[in-house]
């Protein structure tokens, strides 16, 4: 049975230490440019939240299908953790617009670590 | 300048092949360079080549290949 027509998803899976070995090597460098402060406030500097922040972002990136010449800063698309306890996406800049262009207008998103692993799974709906 | 792609890719690619087995066209995502490794190839080059990618250049596209990444340092060295 298809997903209702508008509706997209989008999942990815990223290494929590290869998410590690990023800021070691780079520190603040790797931490600023991929992710926001709220993010990092939320993540304490665990690598599995991170890898997991990270894995929504291209979750995402999979549900707005950009071009393969389209910047979509990864600081664009940020994991917000809600008092509940469960997180949504914010969108803005080229990734806002790119939501736009594809009539795309609600997100949502889930997220989970386990050992090495770190998922994301992101579904879309269109405005119909 | 290649070399020292070569050097970045093959310290930050977490590439699962030898980079220097590498063709200069051959697509890095397809021979297993992850986005997320990408991130790390992006910033050791800037560290390896002291340049800063700007946001613009932040494209699947411009780190796809050891070609794209030189045309792009190329591009960063002209504009500086």
């Amino acid at each position: 049975m298809a997903l209702p027509a508008g509706m997209r998803v989008g999942i990815d899976l990223t290494s929590v230490s290869g998410v590690r070995d990023a800021v070691a090597a780079h520190g603040d460098r790797y931490l600023t440019r991929v992710y926001t402060s709220r993010e990092l406030l939320d993540c304490g500097g665990d690598p599995a939240r991170l890898a997991g922040r990270f894995a929504a972002k291209e979750a995402a990136i999979k549900v707005l299908r950009p071009r393969e010449d389209t910047a979509l800063p990864w600081s664009d698309i940020e994991v917000l953790r809600q008092p509940g306890g469960h997180v949504e996406l914010r969108l803005a800049g080229s990734a806002a617009l790119r939501a736009e262009q594809e009539g795309l207008a609600a997100f949502s998103v889930s997220l989970s670590h386990e050992g090495d692993a770190a998922c994301a799974v992101v579904l879309a709906e269109g405005k119909g | 300048m290649e070399d020292k792609i070569l050097a970045v890719l093959l310290e930050h690619g977490r590439l699962p092949v030898p980079a220097d087995s590498l063709g200069e066209g051959d697509d890095l995502y397809a021979a297993g360079m992850t986005s997320h490794a990408s991130i790390s190839v992006m910033l050791g080059l800037e560290d390896a080549f002291d340049v800063e990618f700007p946001d613009r250049m932040l494209t699947r596209e411009v780190f796809s290949s050891i070609a794209s990444i030189r045309a792009a340092l190329d591009e960063l060295a002209t504009a500086a």
